[in-house]
């Protein structure tokens, strides 16, 4: 067959046209002009293979350290720290920082990693290049915290308190003020510490007074670490909570008055729900007057209406005098109960129960009208469908009841045709107060039908028992 | 605290790497940007009674008379040598023959340096600038004088024996003139060479510079002239492999051979060699240095294509029985003629054949000739085959294609996977690490200190026996012979199932074929279409990758060799469609 070469007959296929075209003008294909493309994009230089290497490198660790391979990221981290010899500058001084951060959880999950490990690690990154310097330090201290080593935690943060850089960046001087304050609150762990002490020890007793001496000192200590930092807007909850807490223990009421209404209304602080938590718990402590409470779980109210201090804020708003606080009240409770956690408070729903009918008794038809209306299209199927209706009767019967109990008030007036919606509510308004478990044995026994349907039994049932 | 008096310490601050010291009051020095304190101290030899400053003021002057490293004096090119000296070591330890290194590869490098006008000739570069008359009266140069004579009859493959004097012993004999390079010490910029400066400079279009991929062109020059078993892919692998000292081959010079600043530049390197790019070198070396024609390439050697066609057959696991066919295909293409295969550097137009890439692209072409791939026939073969093994248990086993692909896929895969984690994981840096400026010397070799301690403690946290062992360098990357349940070795297999009896002689079943191109570039490039991935079949793809993976070569290179093959296979299909304009890409063949 070496003729195979010869008869080569045109062939009979119809791709006349699939041909690949060269010269065409449409298909033009520069491959030199690809390469120079290529180039540009890579800022005029080849990537060298050493890059390759690395970034290859980089893509296994990764890779490794999603999959809980620490073995195998070890290894590869072995050949990445080549990258801190880089010949490209702005890359190699990208590199500690992420050689710190990959090294860093490498130590911390690698089944033969000791503390001691980490510790010669986060010494030697440490003084790669100046600008990492705190933040290892600091990261380094919280993972000695977690491996309860306080005292080394302690030594290194100090160390890392006192370290000087030249020009100080701006970045840095938080992270100052950050590690002080992370002092500050090892500090404030020993003084509680002592504290507990002190309160078994009998005030008579002589080494009382020594202790509280101590005690004291710590305290000092502390508040210069930390009212460093909580001057800085951020979120600072650990650091504020001791700090007022030390403060309120030596009796500086005034002064923690101050860093937490500091904390909860300077405007160049994020938003922190908290920040005002703090605050009301505070004022809550001191006894201060209703309105002052008010205000600041109106706040509160308006960043996270689904907070647990809501419930404790409607029955504030209901024992108030004022019509729009009582109004706020309905208000809150529906709030709470929009929020998909919420949905099986029972307190909330008992409250809802009574305040609705209350507020319906004190002929506020309007109120509820307009709570409902926004509501009127999900609340059915979000709270009161049938599936709800079954498993909280199975799991929580008293709930279930609260829930028939609210739903009956909120639908019945749709399921009683004929009557006007103003009669409706009125009806309701004039009913005495009914016994949970009657309304209970009802629902069980209608536990097959819907919501609705019970509702409107138990419309129906309310009418024959108490004409 | 004195600025002033810390001028001197001119090196980086470790910390923060700004160059601006000041003396604390125990003398040492502080850095002014960072407040970092060195252990260094300023040198007092006596406080007691001179007073400070006048102490300050003599270290100062002693200090800054000192060099920043002194070693030998040596020049660039005998970097070069020494490299090169080390390559030839190496393959003699790979199994080429000891006549490489001294009679041939030495003998290239000495007609280098005298085409290069670096030595071996009346007026070497280094001189004709600044200190001619120094080369009359210079001691070892006289050895030398007789040589350029010697080298002017360098012809075939019998060289001249350059006397006595063997390569290892690069640093004691010095063919240039020593020249005190006092300009380096003024200047910024410095090496550690006597002419790293200079020589980075030298823009003289006429000479081709010696760098470090063109030592490979040398290594190959000198292996194609032995006619040795070893192709570029090869050569390149074993680079790769670590075999062949390449990548930081800078780190065995002797320990007085100091190297920094321009230095780093011409020796340091950050990239595998790359087979098109050493290839276009081996031909511009080669006329540069005005080579004669190469030794005949005749079919009892390993580059010929029937050799080196048997060699891929195993490696690939293809049967055994393909060889008549590739040689066929040799035959029919003529590219296993001694004049098409013999390298000639003088001749019109210098090129020398790919032979590895070559052979394998005949085998490609008579894959294509049996099974078509055109992700349809093959498979189909496949059934018939599997269907026949299945009924005959006892006969030879038909070639079954799809097994093939199944088999080779794994292989090549899990080869792959390997070779790509064992690049991730591979150290550049040398243990002698390269600085610009004697300024940036402590911080260098402070990284590098660091870099060390750091592998040091994640090494520790290793598997005690390191994955990857250094394989023992061969020229097949697979081996088949093991009768392995998942590993099946084909190198038996019949071809009966594609093949039928025409008249005396075998011919193939399938009688359909389609070129990979058809047309070539007629403008000056002599660029063959490009291989665009997506429009060929899937089959086609990977047997390309699979063989571009083995020789380390884009596939591009690869498919357009086919091309060329074909070319040549189907040259009256080219020459009827040029006629015709046709454009057609199966063509039926008997």
């Amino acid at each position: 067959m070496s003729d195979f070469s010869e008869e080569l007959i045109r062939p009979t296929t119809e791709d006349e046209q699939a041909e690949p075209c060269v010269s065409s003008g449409t298909g033009m294909y520069f491959p030199w002009l690809q390469k120079r493309i290529e180039t540009v994009a890579t800022g005029g230089k080849q990537e060298k293979d050493f890059g390759q290497t690395t970034s290859a490198c980089f893509g296994f660790i990764r890779e490794a350290l999603l999959k809980h391979q620490w073995q195998k990221a070890a290894e590869y981290m072995c050949s990445y720290l080549q990258i801190l010899e880089d010949s490209d500058s702005n890359k190699r001084q990208l590199a500690p920082e992420i050689i710190w951060r990959l090294g860093s959880e490498i130590l911390y999950y690698h089944p033969n990693s000791s503390v001691e490990t980490f510790n010669t690690f986060a010494d030697r990154m440490k003084n790669i290049g100046v600008m990492n310097y705190l933040k290892i330090s600091l990261q380094h201290a919280l993972y000695l915290l977690h491996h309860g080593l306080l005292e080394d935690a302690n030594r290194n943060l100090s160390q890392a308190e006192t370290w000087r850089y030249g020009e100080k960046s701006s970045s840095q001087e938080v992270l100052i003020n950050l590690i002080q304050a992370y002092k500050g609150l090892l500090q404030y762990y020993t003084w509680s510490k002592k504290k507990t002490e002190l309160s078994q020890l009998d005030e008579d007793d002589y080494a009382y007074n020594s202790a509280s001496q101590t005690m004291l000192s710590h305290s000092w200590k502390t508040s210069i670490n930390l009212c460093a930092l909580i001057q800085i807007p951020g979120v600072w909850d650990p650091f504020v909570k001791s700090y007022v807490e030390m403060l309120e223990f030596y009796g500086d009421r005034e002064g923690a008055r101050e860093v937490l209404t500091n904390y909860a209304y300077d405007e160049k602080f994020p938003s922190n729900p908290n920040a005002h938590v703090y605050l009301y718990s505070f004022l809550k402590r001191e006894k201060a007057p209703r309105e002052k409470l008010l205000s600041v779980l109106k706040i509160l109210f308006q960043i996270v209406p689904s907070h647990k201090l809501m419930l404790e804020f409607h029955r504030l708003l209901r024992k108030s005098e004022k019509e729009e606080h009582r109004k706020l009240a309905l208000e809150v409770l529906f709030g709470v109960l929009d929020f998909a956690g919420c949905t099986r408070n029972i307190t909330a729903w008992k409250y809802l129960a009574k305040y609705l009918r209350q507020t319906l008794m004190g002929s506020h038809l309007a109120w509820v009208q307009e709570q409902w209306n926004s509501r009127k299209n999900w609340w059915p199927g979000f709270h009161f469908s049938y599936f709800w209706a079954k498993n909280d009767w199975k799991d929580d019967k008293a709930l279930a009841c609260e829930k028939a109990l609210v739903a009956g008030m909120l639908l019945g007036k749709s399921c009683s045709p004929g009557a006007t919606e103003e009669a409706q509510w009125g009806r309701f308004a004039q009913k005495p107060k009914q016994p949970s478990w009657n309304i209970g044995r009802v629902f069980v026994t209608r536990c097959g039908s819907w919501w609705s349907n019970c509702s409107s039994e138990l419309c129906g049932l309310e009418h024959a028992c108490w004409p | 605290m004195d600025l002033e008096e810390a001028n001197e310490f001119k090196e980086r601050c470790t910390q923060c790497a700004a160059v601006s010291w000041g003396l604390t009051d125990e003398g040492k020095y502080y850095c002014t940007s960072c407040h970092n304190v060195t252990e260094r101290s300023k040198e007092v030899i006596n406080t007691g009674a001179i007073p400070n400053t006048k102490i300050q003021a003599i270290n100062r002057g002693l200090k800054r008379k000192r060099k920043p490293e002194k070693g030998w004096d040596w020049y660039v090119c005998e970097g070069f040598q020494h490299i090169l000296c080390q390559q030839a070591e190496a393959l003699q330890t790979l199994g080429v023959g000891p006549e490489l290194k001294d009679e041939v590869l030495h003998n290239f490098w000495k007609r280098y340096l005298q085409k290069s006008k670096q030595a071996y000739c009346k007026n070497p570069v280094y001189t004709s600038r600044k200190q001619a008359t120094v080369l009359e009266d210079s001691p070892s140069h006289s050895d030398w004088d007789s040589e350029p004579e010697l080298l002017s009859d360098f012809s075939g493959p019998s060289f001249v024996e350059s006397g006595a004097e063997s390569q290892p012993d690069v640093h004691t004999k010095k063919p240039f003139p020593t020249i005190k390079a006092s300009q380096s010490e003024t200047t910024s910029v410095c090496s550690g060479s006597l002419d790293g400066v200079e020589y980075s400079l030298r823009k003289d279009k006429e000479i081709v510079k010696m760098t470090v991929p063109r030592t490979l062109a040398f290594c190959y020059l000198s292996l194609l002239w032995q006619r040795e078993t070893m192709t570029l892919s090869d050569l390149l692998r074993f680079v790769e492999e670590d075999h062949i000292p390449y990548i930081n081959a800078f780190q065995h010079f002797p320990e007085e051979m100091k190297l920094y600043g321009r230095d780093k530049g011409i020796f340091a390197i950050e990239s595998w060699p790359n087979y098109e790019d050493i290839y276009k070198k081996v031909i511009e070396m080669a006329t540069f240095l005005d080579l004669p024609r190469f030794p005949d390439i005749t079919e009892d050697c390993y580059l010929h294509p029937n050799i080196l066609c048997m060699k891929y057959l195993m490696e690939v696991n293809l049967p055994v029985e393909m060889h008549d066919l590739t040689c066929q295909v040799v035959k029919v293409t003529g590219i296993g003629e001694v004049d098409f295969l013999t390298f000639d550097p003088i001749a019109k137009k210098a090129k020398t054949v790919k032979y590895d890439v070559q052979a394998v692209a005949v085998i490609i072409a008579a894959l294509k000739l049996l099974f078509l791939l055109d992700d349809n026939l093959e498979w189909s073969l496949s059934n018939v085959a599997e269907k026949y093994n299945e009924g005959n248990k006892e006969d030879k086993p038909w070639f079954d294609f799809r097994k093939w692909y199944q088999v080779m896929k794994r292989a090549i895969d899990e080869k792959k996977q390997k070779w790509e984690e064992a690049r991730a994981k591979y150290l550049w840096k040398s243990e002698k690490p390269l600085y610009h400026s004697s300024i940036d010397r402590s911080v260098v070799y402070k990284r590098r200190e660091m870099v060390v301690s750091l592998q040091k403690q994640f090494s520790a946290l290793t598997d005690s026996t390191p994955s990857v062992e250094k394989r023992s360098p061969s020229s097949f990357q697979f081996n088949w012979t093991a009768e392995d349940s998942d590993r099946t070795c084909f190198h038996g297999h019949s071809l009966e199932g594609v093949l039928k009896q025409k008249g005396q002689s075998l011919t193939t079943k399938n009688s359909l074929y389609w070129l990979s191109t058809q047309k070539f570039c007629r403008s000056y490039c002599k660029h063959v279409t490009t291989y665009e991935e997506s429009n060929f079949s899937l089959s086609y793809q990977f047997v390309i990758n699979l063989f571009s993976f083995l020789l380390r070569t884009k596939p591009s290179l690869l498919h357009e060799e086919v091309s060329l093959v074909e070319r040549r296979l189907f040259k009256t299909k080219y020459i009827t469609t040029k006629k015709k304009s046709s454009r057609s890409r199966k063509v039926r063949k008997s």
